[in-house]
């Protein structure tokens, strides 16, 4: 009988892990279930160009739907996947249908955390995650008054800069000293909040928030302090969690994230995990990441997908993200956790500058504005795992280019 | 609707009929053109839709960003016809147009 490959989760990963498979020559059937009612698409400009209205829903697919037709990868749309029978080698889906499968991936993504906090079921409360969500988010933007963004992370600052660019009145609560904290340097969340200010965004650091208040609807948010801020929505932005519910269920070994290996297999070997959800060794940092980003649950996907397919190919591609926001493009490589040292090159009111982030002699990360040079050059030097001192960074005269030829 | 050959670094040569407003690289995704990944989807982040564009139609299709720029100058080979075909905008002005592929993306 022909194998059968199921994936769980109709995302970014999802669908680049079903392409690498037929790519790799997996002859087998390959069966993808996602939750939601589109076929694979790009989660990115729901905070930016698709929530300003200007790409339409058509344009996010990932592949055209002839591609899985002609690939013979069968999608399984708008259904939830309950359980997973390891013993058996089946899943569960929410309509009660029990499917084989031979090789299993999970890429079910990280949805947003919840707020628990009284008022936070209020209508006009948002997160953002899926089209719908953006699509809820929308009309918010021409409406007349305020909104409050909880959570100064990259889905609260874009989604700032959208509604600023509507000229709706915005508020950003953030409970840190300052944005970005969690993934960015002090030089990052400088220029970032000035960005916001000068956009007249109305910036709250080290605020937090109590409860929301409103009747049916929400209308204000108060915070810790007892100040009241009138709104008319919220949008919350305070990080994601990885869905590993279906993996815990299965008792799959989980480490923040579903635990894989270099492979991207999990503790059962026949399953795989790829994407936001899941967590891996990485060589480079020499420690376990779990990471939220495109490029992640491409390249882990493929790893994924070669290995379904029988390869043994390895993950270890040098993390990186971006950001776009006003008219500021911000490009990070590797992960700065750790940093003893930072560099900042170039002059941040010149709205084009990097600053480099280094552990014992060893670079870590780089975050680049509006700096696609530096950007390029940091992810080949973080490949190489080359040793690089900060005063030849700090030297205006090093020519970045010399550092890579 | 205005019509775009893009060539892979085999000489497979593919002729699509793309949309008016779409980018050149949304028109190969749509088309299934190998070669073409854009990983970001559009964003000018990655350099992962590097194309050349044939010497004929340079002046129409025009010169890269500056942005665009310093991302092309670390792709695979770029050359002095290099362009990111997710900042080239289907329009009939580029019916005919004619891109190469380069060996890979990267």
């Amino acid at each position: 009988m022909k194998e059968r490959a199921i994936i769980i989760g109709a995302g970014q990963a999802g669908a680049q892990a079903a392409q690498t498979m037929r790519q790799a020559g997996y002859d087998g059937d390959i069966l993808m279930i996602g939750e939601e009612r589109a076929p694979p698409y790009q989660r990115p400009p729901l905070s930016k160009a698709y929530l300003q209205g200007e790409l339409a829903a058509e344009r996010l697919v990932l592949r055209p739907p002839a591609f899985y037709e002609q690939q013979k990868i069968e999608l399984k749309l708008g259904v939830r996947v309950c359980a997973i029978d390891r013993a058996a080698k089946l899943v569960e889906t929410g309509a009660g249908e029990r499917l084989p499968y031979d090789k299993l991936l999970l890429a079910t993504g990280a949805p947003p955390r919840r707020l628990d906090c009284a008022g936070g079921d209020l209508e006009g409360i948002l997160y953002l995650r899926t089209t719908a969500d953006s699509d809820a988010l929308r009309p918010v933007l021409s409406l007349r008054g305020r909104i409050v963004i909880v959570g100064a992370g990259y889905i609260g600052l874009e989604v700032a800069a959208s509604a600023r660019k509507s000229g709706l009145n915005v508020t950003v609560l953030e409970m840190a000293d300052r944005v970005l904290a969690r993934v960015a340097g002090k030089e990052i969340s400088d220029f970032y909040e000035k960005l916001h200010l000068d956009a007249g965004v109305d910036l709250r650091l080290g605020a937090a928030l109590d409860h929301f208040e409103g009747d049916g609807r929400v209308g204000a948010a108060v915070l810790k302090s007892g100040e009241r801020i009138d709104c008319a929505a919220a949008l919350i932005g305070v990080g994601a969690a990885p869905a590993t519910a279906l993996a815990e269920a299965a008792d799959l070994r989980i480490a923040n994230g579903v635990w894989t290996d270099e492979h991207a297999q999990t503790s059962d070997p026949f399953i795989w995990a790829a994407g936001d959800c899941a967590s891996h060794p990485s060589q480079i940092y020499e420690r376990r990441l779990r990471l939220e980003s495109v490029p992640n649950a491409i390249e882990q996907a493929k790893v994924a997908g070669a290995n379904m397919a029988g390869g043994a190919a390895v993950y270890d591609a040098v993390p990186w993200f971006w950001s776009d926001q006003y008219d500021v493009k911000l490009q990070t490589v590797g992960v700065s956790e750790g940093a003893d040292e930072t560099v900042l090159r170039g002059d941040p009111a010149s709205k084009k500058f990097s600053v480099w982030y280094i552990q014992r002699g060893r670079l870590l990360a780089v975050d680049a504005v509006n700096d696609p040079a530096a950007f390029a050059i940091s992810k080949r030097l973080i490949a190489a795992r080359r040793a690089i001192e900060a005063k030849t960074l700090a030297d205006p005269d090093t020519d970045l280019k010399s550092l890579v030829s | 609707m205005p019509k775009i050959t893009y060539i892979e670094h085999n000489g497979a040569e593919h002729v699509v009929e793309a949309e008016k407003g779409v980018s050149v690289m949304e028109a190969a995704i749509k088309n299934m053109i190998p070669g073409i990944d854009a990983d970001c989807g559009g964003a000018c982040a990655c350099a992962t839709c590097h194309v050349y564009v044939d010497a004929a139609w340079m002046e129409k299709v025009g010169k890269p960003e500056a942005m665009e720029e310093s991302m092309l100058d670390f792709a695979h080979e770029p050359k002095e016809n290099s362009r990111l075909s997710c900042q080239i905008t289907v329009a009939d002005s580029l019916d005919g147009l004619v891109v190469r592929l380069p060996e890979f993306q990267g």
